[in-house]
């Protein structure tokens, strides 16, 4: 009998408290900085084009193998108005397969995909599976409406020793061109 | 183990027929996609058999196929609950084999996380194990109220809820929030006081009392032989715990005692859970008072990580029991072989042996006592 009293006593003392709980559609807790939906790419409103080069590094390195990049010539850097020699043709990503690891925003050389940390996770509901594979302008979509509100990255270079220190742009651009022609035989 | 004598007294000895029931796969007392076929001789239970893998997902083969830092991922799958130990123990299997050191801030990171994710782990086995004893709702929304709390936090530090992979070979993947302590020492605080409500609920209450007393007892020598590790092995009274026994990481810096049982019964694995859950807090509390400063990522590692020819088993005292890490490098950037030793595979090994002679609705807590994780079994 005194445990059953024991038990009761602690349910009264929380029928005191304020409820922990939010109501969710009208209601909705915070979402922390450090946030991590699903991967997007970055837009550089300064050049007008994506961060991206196509260098394939996510790609390599995704454990699921849920994105699949091309690269091409940059239309941009003919015309001077650009320093990327190279510049992402397709990007396909697969938020069915994704496991938000959060690798491939580790090992990006250019800074160029980010974790999105605005998703509350209703956006992505569809009817088909196959239209959870988004393409280059649908992953770019958040961060060129400026919606994507300052995404985190660690600091680089910390988080990035584990992978390796970054190294100037256009050197690693070469390198891994060079290292796309030797490495992949 | 309690045996009954089911044979009906009397002259008349009547015939009866064994009953098969199934329980499962996707049954509510079973947590998971879990599926066991009790032979049951009225209300008693003669035999039981657990059949697994209906949740493997090639866990262990995976990782074969890739770098050492893109398996961490697929270790918070292996254990869905504990997924900072499992990390933990995969990270420092890594580590061993390449001979990296990690620094000493992200050591004692690694060990608040990994003690929170186990107070985590135990709130969640109380909650759903009161839930089997029949006592519905009030526990089960007690441990996640607080549950919530340490999801959060860990959410602020790693950015998700469930599956982190925040350790790294080394270190950690990034540093924590400038105010880690005060929100630690914050979230601590009411961790306590939830701990004491779920005390309030479950010990000496007669409704467990009356269920779980008795029920299923095991001898240490039986659980031994059994391969039994964890919670299970400490409630029937052995000492045994593999961050006194053989300190990994900075355990042997920390003042922690462990908790033991008498009897090695239902009521025993959960009061052994409940007081770990505060020898949890004793550690976080002591290793918060003395984290350095400093990096957080051990210098000059390789962007491909190779380890060299050789093998390596690491384990590491999960909630459940022991978690194992063995792997087989041959000089290339993947293991050659890649295998976990999960502790509630070997745990429900026992189930057998634990439930024979049993009524149906105990086999349920029993499993429950278990606290099996079909991720962790099925892999």
């Amino acid at each position: 009998m005194l445990g059953i009293l024991k038990a009761l006593k602690t349910t009264i003392q929380a029928a005191a408290r304020k409820p922990v709980t939010v109501q969710y559609p009208t209601e909705k807790k915070e979402l922390p900085h450090r946030s991590r939906g699903f991967p997007v790419l970055l837009w550089d409103f300064d050049k007008d084009e994506p961060f991206c080069t196509g260098c394939q590094v996510c790609a390599r390195y995704c454990p699921v193998d849920c994105i699949t990049v091309t690269m091409k010539d940059n239309p941009k850097k003919a015309a001077g108005k650009s320093k990327r020699k190279k510049i992402v043709d397709h990007f396909y990503l697969d938020y069915a397969r994704c496991m938000r690891c959060d690798i491939c925003v580790e090992v990006c050389n250019f800074d160029a995909i980010v974790m999105n940390n605005t998703w509350e996770g209703v956006e992505l509901s569809r009817y088909d599976r196959q239209d959870l594979v988004l393409d280059k302008d649908a992953l770019l979509k958040q961060s060129r409406t400026g919606r994507l509100k300052d995404p985190f990255r660690e600091p680089m270079g910390v988080a990035h020793s584990g992978w390796s220190p970054k190294v100037e742009e256009d050197e690693e651009a070469e390198e891994t061109n060079a290292s796309e022609e030797g490495g992949e035989g | 183990m309690a045996t009954i004598d089911y044979t009906i007294p009397g002259e008349h000895d009547l015939e009866t027929l064994d009953i098969h029931v199934n329980v499962g796969p996707q049954h509510p007392a079973t947590h998971g996609v879990f599926r066991m076929v009790l032979t049951v001789d009225g209300e008693v239970v003669t035999d039981v058999d657990p059949i697994i893998g209906y949740m493997h997902r090639g866990n262990e083969k995976l990782p074969e196929n890739c770098d050492f830092r893109q398996a961490i991922g697929f270790h918070d799958r292996t254990d869905y609950l504990a997924q900072f130990n499992t990390e933990h123990c995969y990270v420092q299997a890594v580590e061993k084999l390449t001979g990296i050191t990690p620094t000493e801030r992200s050591e004692y990171i690694r060990v608040i996380l990994a003690e929170l994710n186990r107070i985590t782990s135990h709130q969640m086995f109380v909650g759903a194990f009161s839930t089997d004893v029949g006592i519905f709702g009030t526990a089960f929304m007690y441990a996640f109220r607080d549950r919530e709390l340490i999801q959060d936090f860990f959410e602020e530090i790693t950015g998700e809820r469930m599956m982190y992979n925040y350790f790294r070979p080394g270190g950690v993947a990034w540093d924590v929030p400038d105010n880690f302590r005060e929100r630690c020492r914050q979230v601590i605080g009411q961790i306590k006081k939830g701990i004491s409500d779920l005390e309030g609920l479950i010990v000496n209450n007669e409704v467990v009392l009356a269920r779980c007393c008795g029920l299923s007892r095991m001898s240490t020598a039986d659980a031994i032989n059994w391969g039994v590790s964890g919670p299970l092995l400490r409630a029937t009274g052995l000492e045994y715990d593999l961050r006194k026994a053989e300190p990994y990481s900075i355990y042997d810096r920390f003042e922690f005692d462990i908790p033991t049982g008498k009897d090695g019964d239902i009521y025993d694995r959960v009061i052994v859970r409940i007081e770990e859950m505060k020898q949890s807090v004793r550690i976080v509390e002591q290793a918060l008072l003395r984290m350095p400063d400093g990096p957080i990522m051990a210098e000059g590692l390789k962007r491909v990580l190779r380890a060299p020819e050789g093998e390596v088993y690491m384990r590491v005292e999960g909630p459940r029991g022991e978690y194992g890490v063995y792997l087989v490098a041959t000089g290339a950037d993947k293991p050659y072989r890649h295998r976990v030793r999960a502790a509630s595979f070997c745990n429900l090994s026992a189930l057998r042996a634990m439930s024979v002679g049993n009524y149906v609705s105990d086999v349920v807590i029993i499993l429950g006592s278990i606290d099996i994780v079909l991720g962790e079994v099925d892999r």
